[in-house]
Order: structure tokens, then sequence, then C-alpha cells
């Protein structure tokens, strides 16, 4: 459904390419209805994660990482939903676009762009992805804090 | 063209005050994959989404030519901090 909105939106769009400065060309190269239906996209699930492969088998290595930081969280599959953008190159670029950020993986929670794999390592290390994981009700409070168990 | 070292260091150099800046290319020369660590009071104040995304706004460019890029920001306290954990 996405991959088709989005395929069927961009040729439209093409001809004005070569006129627009290169600014405005990356701006509007995203029409009204593929942002649309990206922005359902990420808010699809409560934790959207847009990446290469799947969480079974991930086609990169950050992916892979950011998959089994999910996992150590344990996230559970019915709060998530991945696309694999391998397999739809218009969200590749579009999600790219959409996200402002240049690289795949990326991360939504609650429909709020969290990151890549860079800034998931680091707040799953300082604890902040934990917060955040349980701030949107992804993961459950936990009653107590667990001792430091930190041996990184 | 493949992306060179000196070009990502250039670009960071003139857009930053650096405290310390290290560029690694992990991609054994074919200039398809970098890590960069970037320590500059320019973080100050600002989330690591922000940092991370002056960076890839400033290599916008270099990036979308990788196949993979890797960042790490710091504010000269962070960093101080991470080493501090790191040993």
């Amino acid at each position: 459904m996405l991959r088709a909105a989005i395929r069927s939106s961009l040729p439209a769009l093409r001809p004005a390419f070569s006129q627009g400065s290169p600014s405005l060309l990356f701006r509007r190269l995203l029409s009204e209805q593929a942002r649309s239906q990206i922005q359902s996209a990420v808010t699809a699930s409560p934790v959207v994660l847009f990446m290469k492969g799947n969480p079974q088998i991930p086609q990169c290595g950050f992916s892979r990482a950011v998959v089994q930081i999910l996992d150590l969280h344990q996230v559970s599959p019915e709060k998530m939903k991945t696309y694999d953008v391998l397999e739809d190159s218009e969200l590749r670029s579009g999600i790219k676009e959409f996200s402002e950020w240049p690289t795949i993986p990326q991360l939504y929670v609650n429909g709020e762009f969290v990151g890549g794999c860079d800034i998931l390592m680091s707040m799953h290390q300082s604890g902040e992805l934990e917060q955040l994981l349980e701030r949107h009700g992804v993961i459950p409070k936990l009653a107590a804090e667990e001792p430091q168990s930190a041996q990184s | 063209m493949p992306v060179q070292i000196q070009t990502l260091e250039q670009a960071i150099r003139a857009a930053f005050p650096v405290s310390h800046l290290e560029i690694e290319d992990q991609s054994s020369g074919c200039g398809e994959s970098y890590s960069v660590l970037l320590v500059s009071v320019a973080f100050e104040g600002k989330t690591t989404l922000a940092k991370h995304r002056l960076i890839n706004e400033l290599l916008k460019n270099e990036i979308a030519q990788m196949h993979a890029f890797s960042q790490k920001t710091f504010t000269p306290a962070q960093y101080e901090a991470y080493l501090a954990k790191a040993t």
C-alpha cells in the first residue's frame, strides 16, 4: 500500500526537478501524498523500525544491532512494526527525506523520530532508551530499579 | 568518486570549533564507510539527535555517497566522562 502510493506519486513530480534549485528540489521530492503515507507508517505501531532486511534476517550490521537492542529491552512483537527498505526503494529514499536523516536504520517511537544505530547504542548504554520506552508505555515500568549490573 | 578522509576533516574543521577529531576509514580504503568522533563546544546544550543532525547536514553530500557512516559527538565535558568510563 505504502509502496504503491509512493511510487504513483513520484513520476508526476519528476519533470519539475530540472527547474528548481537543489534545495527546493530536496524539499519537494516528497509529495504530500507520499509524506502522509509515511506519516501513517511511522505511527502504525508504538515502535516502528525502518531497517535493511527483517528482524529474523537483518541485511546490515547496523540494522542487526538495533534489532538486538530492542530485543534486549524485550519490546514485544505486537508493539513493533518493521519495514524492510531493501524491498522498496521509494520507501528507502522517502524515509530518509521524511526524517531528514541520511542513513538506515531509523527508529520511531509513537510517531517520533528517535535516531539511528549510533544514537540508539548510546541511549541504550546511558539508560535513556529504557526510560523512553517506559515513558511511552512500550515496556512495563520496573517497580524498583534493578541493582547496577552494567559490566560493559 | 570515493569520499576522502581529508574532505571530511576539512569540512568539519571549517564548520565547528574542534577540540578533538578522529575520523576512521572503516572501508579498507574504498571510501564507503567512515566513523567520526568529534568533540566540540558547539555541541553544548544540544541533544544527541540535534548533534548528529548537525553533522548529517554538514556532510550530507558525502554521506549520500557512502555505504555506512557512524558518528560519536561529544561536548568536551561529555568526552572526559566518556574517556573516564572507557578506562
